[in-house]
């Protein structure tokens, strides 16, 4: 066993209300810069849709994630690393702009500035590119918002796979969901896998995933390599970027700019402790129907001596292990039950999770042609077909999402009649498996979701590992720098760098 | 005056243009990492690129690999496995030749959608177009010795280019003399290739120091980095009190 920890998130979808705020804050942090205005590290999709980029989640197509070969090894779905290799040139797999959008502004100056005109003058988009006129605006982070477009398009959506889609173009029967996307930060990055640079990596000390900015030479592997399509690649530049996490934050306790600025208070931050040793056993599990049970079983109890006295071994920092066994995201995946890894399937072991939305009753329910059990519809009578949930988040399973939605629905019920009727009703929580108290922390955590419980992030440690006294100052990076306070190398220029030193060291 | 012009081009500049290519790398490298990238613009436009870029770094890899090997290995180790200077420089002309059509064809491509997709035009700098504008040239003008080459198949002119280019690496001072006559052509050719070496550092090219060999050496696929430089415990460290110490008080949450 080896002890890690991972600063991990969860998305009550039932709250999302499909604002943007998270993209917005997002954008105006992270990519306003030119080349990245294409790129929204967060964006809200509507579901169903084919999302941003246009079919990501087709993965014949863009080859991302990981195979299990015949062996029961796992591969990056995009080949060997020879194959890599060899398509350095030019990347078969690797998405357009036009796949996300071309980016544009409007010519608002014009606004200002026109004559006097015939007719109103008005803002044509211009290409942030080439800075020519669009004729057209294609597409965008969310264009199909709000159901916007034609079923016709939509339907292309990877999740109506098994499911008779046709009636839920009729517009008594759609149904709509939103789904927020930030990198995953997973336990098993195929973006790192296929990096031919080594320049991706994941941070020993919280699971964060990030490109290094001077090792990036832009090979543009990762771009396809990740299946959520959650690298960008900075046209201007020349070097991939991603979510960053926010590190600069996290390091400091507080929740990411995403989380931190949500209104429907939908996000979540806690520590995941995780056995690092199984990372490729859980990603290799034969059947994909198994992912989403083969990550849960490598998360570690964070209450449990054994684990405590191995992460103490594992230079886990004590505030983390208290962290952890305070964690909302440990609740909601472990103790409940109610949140879900997007598209286990591409064995990436992704650490944002997602709490499945419940969605209003067909008609038929309400004429009371179906079956109601402690005033709790049957979760298959909800809008939202459950077939089109399991394909998003456990590959298909349909039992532990009924699950997670029953409970839920539990929780409503139960707090009605604590609320209404003022009768505790522990049938209601004994019905779902839980009890009395598992559903009113639940009620607390979920319905009322207070700052305090949503966010409990343990500040960083850097200053066991770096001696701040040589940092002051300083900024960069280059290839000879002091060795953590002992300046034993000297540039080429004969001077000692005033360079901060290196901050990480790979292990294995 | 024709003789300093010749020393001058093929006795004192290919030191200028290897000099500053390493040197000019190996300092870009310290300074500036972040500049140090492919650049590529397949993101922005595909069309052109999946075979233009494929044909043209396929073509001159091969070039450039023929070339160290052609010009480099000493002229004995041929006679030695009794391989005729007119056979070689066949197989040099024929193995060139194709390379260098391949990537022509790639290279020209890759230059008409620089010039006129307005994506890539808008998106590059200078540099970006120059040192395409200069491949484009050279592999034209390497394209074109072969016309001159094939009327002289003797392999002669061949030995004394490979005398030239060993010169240079061996500090012969005399090296220059031995293309004083060569043709024009050639002679462009050389000093082309040389100007290319010495604007590689400045230029996207740089890239080339780069391909990423050490992939296939990775162990495994993934990559971890840890800011610890000892993964011992760390019993006095502030902050790191044994697990049993008891839990953290934690504000009550709001009613
Ligand atoms: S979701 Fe993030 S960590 Fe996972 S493969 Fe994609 S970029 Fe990498
Ligand atoms: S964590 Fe930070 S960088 Fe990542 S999506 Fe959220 S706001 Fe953007």
């Amino acid at each position: 066993m080896k002890v890690r920890a991972q600063i991990g998130m969860v998305l009550n979808l039932d709250k999302c209300i499909g604002c943007h705020t998270c993209s917005i804050t997002c954008k105006n942090v992270w990519t306003n810069r030119e080349g990245v205005e294409y790129a929204w590290f967060n964006n809200v999709e509507s579901k169903p849709g084919v999302g941003y980029p246009k079919d990501w989640e087709n993965q014949e197509r863009w080859n991302g994630g990981w195979i299990r070969k015949k062996n029961g090894k796992i591969q990056p779905k995009g080949g060997s690393k020879w194959r890599f290799l060899a398509n350095i040139f030019a990347n078969p797999d690797l998405p357009e702009i036009d796949d996300f959008y071309e980016p544009y502004t409007f010519e608002y100056d014009w606004l200002q500035k026109a004559p006097e005109l015939q007719a109103q003058p008005s803002a044509k988009p211009r290409s942030l590119v080439t800075g020519e006129v669009l004729k057209k605006i294609e597409w965008s982070g969310n264009w199909e918002d709000d159901l916007g477009g034609e079923f016709r398009k939509r339907s292309q959506d990877y999740n109506f796979s098994g499911i008779e889609k046709e009636i839920y173009g009729q517009f008594e029967k759609t149904f709509l969901m939103y789904l927020p996307r930030l990198c995953e930060h997973c336990l098993n990055p195929s973006c790192v896998a296929s990096c031919p640079s080594g320049a991706i990596y994941k941070r020993e000390e919280d699971g964060i995933v990030l490109i290094d900015q001077d090792k990036c030479r832009g090979w543009r592997m990762c771009v396809s390599g990740c299946p959520y399509k959650k690298i960008y690649y900075n046209w201007s530049s020349g070097k991939s970027e991603k979510c960053i996490f926010c590190y600069p934050r996290i390091e400091a306790g507080m929740p990411t700019v995403c989380s931190e600025t949500c209104v429907g208070r939908i996000r979540y931050l806690g520590v995941m402790l995780y056995d690092a040793d199984r990372i490729e056993e859980a990603a290799s599990v034969e059947n994909e129907k198994d992912l989403y049970e083969a990550q849960r079983k490598i998360f570690l109890d964070p209450s449990d001596p054994e684990v405590q006295a191995q992460a103490y071994r594992d230079g886990v920092p004590r505030a983390w292990l208290d962290a952890a066994q305070e964690s909302p995201v440990y609740k909601m995946v472990m103790d409940w039950e109610v949140a879900f890894p997007l598209h286990p399937e591409y064995r990436t072991l992704p650490m944002v999770w997602y709490i499945p939305p419940l969605s209003p009753i067909q008609s038929a329910a309400e004429a009371g042609k179906i079956a109601v059990n402690h005033g709790m519809p049957d979760v298959q009578s909800l809008r939202i077909p459950l077939r089109y949930l399991a394909n998003l988040l456990t590959a298909g399973d349909e039992a532990p999402v009924a699950k997670a939605l029953e409970r839920m629905l539990a929780m409503r019920a139960y707090m009605r009649s604590k609320t209404v009727d003022g009768v505790t009703n522990e049938a209601i929580a004994t019905a779902v498996g839980l009890d009395s108290d598992a559903i009113e922390e639940m009620y607390r955590y979920m319905a009322l979701a207070a700052y305090e419980d949503r966010y409990v992030i343990p500040t960083n440690h850097r200053e066991w590992d770096e001696n701040a006294y040589n940092l002051r100052g300083n900024a960069g990076f280059a290839f000879t720098e002091p060795h953590n306070g002992k300046s034993k190398h000297k540039d080429i220029f004969g001077g000692p760098k005033r360079m901060p030193p290196k901050p990480y060291t790979d292990v294995s | 005056m024709a003789d300093v012009i010749n020393y001058l081009l093929f006795g004192w500049y290919p030191y200028v243009a290897l000099t500053v290519l390493i040197l000019g790398s190996i300092i870009r490298f310290d300074k500036g990492q972040y500049s140090w990238r492919s650049q590529s613009s397949q993101f922005l436009r595909r069309k052109q690129l999946m075979v233009g870029s494929n044909l043209f770094h396929l073509g001159v890899l091969i070039l450039l690999f023929g070339h160290f090997v052609g010009l480099l290995t000493p002229i004995g180790v041929f006679d030695y496995f009794g391989i005729s200077h007119g056979f070689k420089q066949l197989m040099a002309l024929v193995v060139g030749g194709i390379a260098g059509v391949l990537a022509f064809i790639g290279c020209s491509m890759l230059l008409h959608r620089r010039l006129f997709d307005p994506r890539i035009r808008r998106s590059s700098s200078t540099g970006d177009i120059l040192i395409l504008l200069l491949l484009w040239l050279q592999i034209v003008l390497g394209l074109a010795t072969t016309l001159w080459t094939i009327d002289h198949m003797d392999g002669s002119a061949m030995v004394l280019f490979m005398g030239w280019a060993q010169g240079v690496l061996t500090f012969d001072p005399k090296a220059a003399d031995l293309i004083i006559d060569a043709q024009l052509v050639y002679k462009l050719h050389i000093v082309l290739g040389l100007t290319l070496f010495l604007v590689t550092p400045f230029s996207r090219l740089v890239h080339i120091w780069s391909a990423p060999i050490g992939y296939l050496l990775r162990p495994g696929y993934q990559v971890v980095r840890s800011r610890r430089l000892g993964r011992e415990a760390r019993p006095n460290v502030p902050g790191h009190a044994a697990p049993d110490a008891g839990p953290i008080a934690r504000p009550e949450p709001p009613k």
